[in-house]
């Protein structure tokens, strides 16, 4: 059997896997982060209650009102963005020209209200959403079995990253959004509605995270504090990529994936710490972050 | 700190009742009052296996036991202690010394237990420990001033790992979370395993918490062992069994082994993936009739199912009432001493007595989580094995490093 540093090969490649995976999922949530932050300079510390409020919309949806897993996926983001949209318009404006730490300390509240209304109603244990039955099972790959539904979840995740890359680096829309952070009076002369533009931005970021909560509801025991836990790694994973990088983002994420899937492999104890120790090694050698630009 | 106090309607109406003449007894009392401390986790990770609903049972307890004790009103103060050995340490000590607390009761993280039953030992307080799994709190860390009531690590891994053995389990690859809890259960795990002719595999220790278990299930997987024993609690159980699922894992022949598992754990993971789990527990709502009628009541106050912490705080309190009102006293000591004399047979204990270092022995069940087809309800989960007695299911005295046991 061929081995690699004294782990079959088999074993290797169905880590690696996994790793992407799970990398898949750093990368659409710190892709919101990114977008936010990179776009309306808001440090969203929100992040992971809107992805676990996503997970929960699904939850309640089937429950409630027999919305099924695909309609959930398509309108569990739009409901919580539109959410996100009266979040941006009525509290984050007030404070828009104070400090980012602000913006911090309000979007962090924001988070413990709804992680505490919900625990309140629904308790911690979590509950169970019922994987789609077209994606049930698993494919064998060879070297390993792996659950139809992790595989989709690379292939959505992976999507919706490009089309989010795409959105805002290729079109017309996206080049109107970085001007008019970059220059909001300059974009104003021009006509363009650039309050509009940002609630719109910061809405979208929170589909993003919603739309990941959706994802993640067949995986992990839907509970309130599922997004709390994954929170703070997903900041470390901007943070490596470069603060507001879109690209950064997306490509440290997966690579943050498998960097804890291969530890998991060879050192458990560390899996949790790994990509903490990433994030200090690139803050000494490069303080912007692998895809930053250079203030 | 959040502090919330609360009287019972009805203690108020006996305090005013009793008011007018005071009996001789209730002048034994301190303040006049039996003043009861619930200290639990209400708002994390702990919060559905005690918390508000273990608050609800000891409310129960003091009504049905009619609010007051030789006519002095029973009050019960309330307090989250977050997890954190130093909140817990710090409420307990408040109310012992400003609101002269008599009993300390709930407790369930392990840390925050031995930190608070320090505070008592130094103050001469009395604490009774439910919710909390580590068999050192009647070991090394004993103290005169606490009771450990519904069931700790040792009985766990003596009832599931030797059953699991017994029925052809051999070979353990045990998963087992990174931090004091998870190792000691593992090393009993480990002993009781090989101790009965199994033998230990391989495993691996995963960071505590941990949210993905995918990775650790491919190894379980691979490493060809019969069982995955689960060496951790909580979010992380639930987590490794969801995964185990997804991944197929008992279909190919590999069966899990819960070790700390309760029913809100087993409620929220649904039957489809926690099917034919063996696991020991204190105590089943659906055990016998006593238990069904209890766990109506308590069911039509909650909305829930009782989980055996949640019972447990029910009989521990009326326990120590019952011992307040014969001894005629609320003195720490003397209410400890009559707790110990008197057995326990109530609706959650079978065969319980009080041992010299603390324990509460009593009688454990060997369960296996029902199949979907067998569930006739909701909460229809366990179906109950086999009985551990009493006197088999603890650590024998005679291996007890506590300093009240005289090996």
């Amino acid at each position: 059997m061929t081995m690699i540093f004294g782990v079959p090969l088999a074993v290797f490649m169905g880590q690696l896997t996994l790793g992407l995976v799970n990398g898949a999922f750093y990368a659409l949530l710190s892709l919101g982060l990114a977008v936010i932050f990179g776009l309306l300079k808001i440090v969203n510390f929100a992040h992971g209650a809107q992805y676990m409020l996503g997970a929960f919309a699904a939850l309640l949806g089937f429950r409630y009102l027999g919305i099924n897993y695909w309609l959930a996926l398509f309108l569990v983001p739009l409901v919580v963005g539109a959410f996100g949209v009266l979040l941006e318009r009525f509290l984050l404006r007030r404070i828009a020209h104070l400090d980012h730490l602000y913006g911090l300390l309000l979007t962090f509240g924001l988070a413990l209200i709804f992680e505490g209304t919900l625990v309140n109603f629904f308790g911690v244990s979590g509950a169970r959403y019922a994987t789609p039955e077209i994606l049930q099972g698993g494919l064998n790959l060879g070297f390993m079995f792996l659950p139809t539904y992790r595989a989709w979840v690379l292939v959505a995740a992976l999507a919706m990253c490009l089309f989010t890359w795409f959105m805002i680096e290729r079109t017309r829309l996206g080049a109107y959004l970085r001007a008019g952070t970059e220059n909001s009076q300059l974009m104003q002369a021009f006509g363009v509605n650039v309050p509009l533009l940002i609630t719109l931005t910061y809405g979208f970021g929170v589909a993003l995270a919603a739309f990941a909560g959706v994802l993640a509801a067949p995986l992990y025991p839907v509970s309130p504090t599922m997004g709390s836990s994954l929170l703070i790694v997903v900041f470390a994973v901007v943070v490596i990529g470069g603060m507001g990088s879109i690209l950064g983002a997306i490509i440290t994420g997966l690579a943050m994936g498998i960097i804890e899937g291969l530890t998991k492999v060879y050192y458990p104890e560390a899996s949790n710490t790994v990509i903490f120790f990433v994030m200090i090694l690139v803050l000494m050698l490069r303080p912007v972050g692998l895809f930053g630009k250079e203030a | 700190m959040t502090f919330m106090k609360k009287t019972l309607a009805a203690s108020i109406a006996v305090a005013a009742a009793s008011s007018l003449a005071v009996s001789t007894a209730q002048a034994d009392m301190s303040d006049g009052e039996v003043r009861i401390g619930y200290l639990a986790d209400m708002s994390g990770t702990y919060r559905d296996l005690a918390g508000p609903g273990g608050l609800t049972a000891m409310e129960m307890a003091v009504a049905d036991f009619g609010g007051s004790v030789n006519g002095a009103p029973i009050v019960i103060s309330s307090a989250d202690d977050r997890n954190s050995a130093d909140v817990g340490a710090n409420t307990v000590r408040g109310w012992i010394d400003q609101d002269n607390v008599d009993m300390v009761g709930g407790l369930v993280a392990s840390s925050v237990s031995i930190a608070v039953t320090k505070v008592l030992e130094e103050n001469n307080g009395l604490g009774i420990v439910s919710g909390s799994a580590a068999s050192s709190i009647t070991n090394e860390h004993c103290t005169p001033n606490h009771i450990h009531w519904v069931y700790d690590t040792y009985p766990l891994a003596n009832g599931t790992a030797k059953a699991v053995v017994e029925q052809g389990g051999d070979t353990w690859f045990m998963l087992t979370a990174d931090y004091a809890f998870g190792h000691a259960l593992e090393a009993d795990v480990t002993k009781v395993v090989e101790e009965s002719g199994g033998e230990i595999v391989g495993g691996v220790r995963h960071p505590f918490p941990t949210n993905d278990f995918s990775s650790y299930i491919l190894q379980a997987q691979g490493s060809g062992a019969k069982i995955i024993g689960l060496a951790n609690a909580g979010a992380d159980t639930v987590n490794a069994i969801t995964t185990a699922s997804q991944f197929g894992l008992t279909q190919s022949g590999q069966q899990l082994a819960g070790l700390l598992i309760f029913l809100n754990d087993v409620h929220a993971l649904g039957l489809e993936a926690t099917q034919n789990l063996l696991l020991t527990t204190g105590w089943y709502w659906d055990m016998d009739e006593q238990s069904r009628e209890w766990s109506q009541r308590y069911f039509d106050e909650v909305g829930r199912m009782p989980t055996m912490v949640q019972a447990g705080i029910y009989s521990s309190t009326m326990h120590y009432l019952k011992a307040v009102e014969a001894a005629g006293t609320d003195d720490p000591e003397t209410v400890r001493a009559q707790m110990a004399d008197m057995p326990i047979e109530d609706f959650f204990a079978r065969n319980g007595r009080i041992r010299e270092d603390g324990r509460m022995v009593h009688d454990m069940y060997l369960a296996q989580v029902k199949t979907p087809e067998e569930s006739t309800g909701e909460w229809d989960l366990y179906e109950i094995l086999s009985t551990i007695p009493a006197e088999e299911a603890y650590r024998p005295l005679s291996e007890s490093q506590c300093k009240l046991v005289q090996n």
